[in-house]
């Protein structure tokens, strides 16, 4: 693989750009690997990556039903922060990011990791009381955060209106290290170095069923024939159920649609990221300038990619109120993205009913974060059969009652 | 917009009216049972893409809890009915697979 360098860019100037070389291969697929990675997403491209750096197994396919990075990972809000509640998710969370800090040098690719500061707004006092437990948990988690007064997230974001009638700013749970990266160039990063380990990344191939014997795993039936595998390994979201019936066991998951929209590009208003959480909604500035505004996920069951227009219209209602600035922005683009969710609100790490099948799913509402910190996780699991930051993770946790409970802590807004 | 009409009260009801209550028909576990049939009850959920029976309340309305036959990947919906009841009746059976002459309640 050429590296990309400021000198790469000098060298292709001077020759018209014709050196330039794909980021990936696009191989057929082997009749046998090591290690099969379900779904190429930012997750399944991360295990994949750790899998080889970390632990030297490289004989490995990533298949993907549609393009690479084409599902939640080019869907998301691309906000990046670890300031959970639970002493498990702080470390994972936390993990990530730290891991994004240098993931652009790691890769070799620029994702564009941006750690403006990420604020979620206190707008009732029971949330105030809920941040300031945040805040001291995080302080013994070795995570940077801290609780601060209106008058600062005034400073901090000048366009938030914090005497709103309806919903004042009474304070906020400030991560100074939190941000924003850019998502696609997170799954083309991954992809490229996996490329260049001599990793297979196989897509436009849908897995149709796992076959077993005597209880494990030998291989996947695909769209483009059958592939032996020693391990497998399940990493597709908001389809997580579809591919465990396949695998012939059933998840605590339940798959539901989260929209997201971006307004036209407007000049430089904020440099941080506000979440809402009493509003369901959250809003960052993209480096194009458009406002990225999320929101609440639907109730019901649904794999369309696309949601309830009343959603939005209670998310941009709210946030208009909080920054008045916004109320007269067209609005560019406006998507769903189908999310894998548990009932305690956080993810799934583990082995399966299945010998040599490992999933990893249920990221909710706020995967994309995690994306780093979760491939590790995953591909320590893989290769070793635990991990110290995916145990507490497991499925058993829900049989055991060792629920990782943060739908009380973090709200709705991921 | 989803719109799904309450068997009690015969409106039909846009989703802003209604709250979602999560899978119809499942089978309870209580005191005395396994920790597999207990642990599915109350966790485990087939989530399907296709064919879903759930169940939903018509909160701003007259309150009362139903049941409905959905599509959960075309949002299609087959009917509603009544809760007072353990299997999906017939009519709503033969009006899925009049759309999906391959489904079968299983």
């Amino acid at each position: 693989m050429r590296r990309y360098s400021a000198f790469a860019i000098a060298r292709e100037a001077a020759r018209h750009h014709l050196g330039w070389e794909r980021a990936w291969r696009s191989p057929t697929p082997k009749p046998r690997y090591d290690a099969v990675i379900v779904g190429a997403g930012g997750h399944g491209l991360a295990t994949a990556y750790y899998l080889g750096k970390n632990h030297g197994i490289r004989n490995v396919a990533v298949i993907e039903k549609g393009w690479l990075g084409g599902g939640n990972t080019g869907r998301n809000t691309t906000i990046i922060r670890s300031n959970y509640l639970q002493d498990p998710s702080a470390a994972i969370y936390e993990k990530a990011r730290s891991l994004y800090e240098t993931l652009s040098q790691d890769l070799n690719y620029n994702v564009m990791f941006s750690p403006r500061g990420v604020m979620m707004l206190a707008q009732t006092e029971h949330e105030i009381r809920g941040y300031q437990r945040t805040a001291h948990a995080n302080a013994l988690q070795g995570v940077a955060t801290e609780f601060i007064s209106p008058r600062r997230v005034k400073e901090l974001c000048p366009i938030i209106n914090i005497d709103g009638p309806r919903y004042p700013v009474l304070g906020a749970l400030w991560q100074p290290r939190g941000g924003t990266a850019r998502h696609d160039a997170v799954a083309w990063g991954y992809a490229r170095a996996c490329s260049d380990m001599g990793m297979d990344i196989i897509q436009q191939t849908e897995v149709t069923g796992v076959r077993r014997e005597g209880g494990r795993v030998v291989g996947v039936d695909t769209t483009k024939g059958h592939i032996a595998c020693d391990k497998l390994g399940i990493v597709v979201a908001g389809h997580s159920g579809v591919m465990a019936e396949r695998a012939g066991f059933r998840l605590p998951i339940e798959s539901v649609a989260l929209q997201a929209l971006v307004s036209e590009p407007i000049k430089p208003v904020m440099d941080v990221v506000v979440m809402a959480n009493t509003v369901h909604g959250y809003m960052s500035q993209s480096d194009k300038g458009e406002m990225v505004i999320g929101g609440g996920a639907d109730g019901f069951n649904n794999y369309t990619q696309r949601g309830s227009f009343h959603h939005v219209e209670e998310t941009v209602r709210a946030l208009i109120e909080t920054f008045p600035i916004i109320s007269r922005l067209k609005m560019l683009r406006w998507w769903g993205g189908i999310v894998d969710m548990t009932g305690d609100r956080s993810p799934i790490i583990s082995k399966t009913p299945v010998e040599g099948v490992f999933v990893n799913c249920g990221w909710g509402t706020g995967g994309f974060k995690a994306i780093p910190g979760s491939g590790w996780a995953m591909a320590e699991l893989m290769a070793k059969g635990h991990s110290p930051l995916a145990d507490a993770f497991s499925l058993s946790r829900f049989r055991e009652g060792r629920f990782i409970d943060e739908s009380v802590a973090a709200g709705v807004a991921h | 917009m989803l719109v799904l009409t309450c068997p009690y009260c015969g409106v039909a009801a846009c989703e802003t009216e209604l709250a979602p209550g999560g899978e119809a028909h499942l089978k309870r576990f209580g005191p005395g049972s396994s920790d597999e049939d207990f642990e599915a009850y109350l966790f485990l959920r087939p989530n399907v893409k296709g064919v879903h029976f759930e169940r939903w309340r018509h909160a701003m309305g007259c309150g009362k809890w139903f049941l409905a036959a959905r599509d959960t990947a075309t949002l299609e919906v087959f009917g509603t009915y009544r809760a007072q009841t353990s299997a999906p009746p017939p009519e709503i059976v033969a009006a899925i697979q009049a759309k999906r002459p391959d489904w079968s309640l299983t």
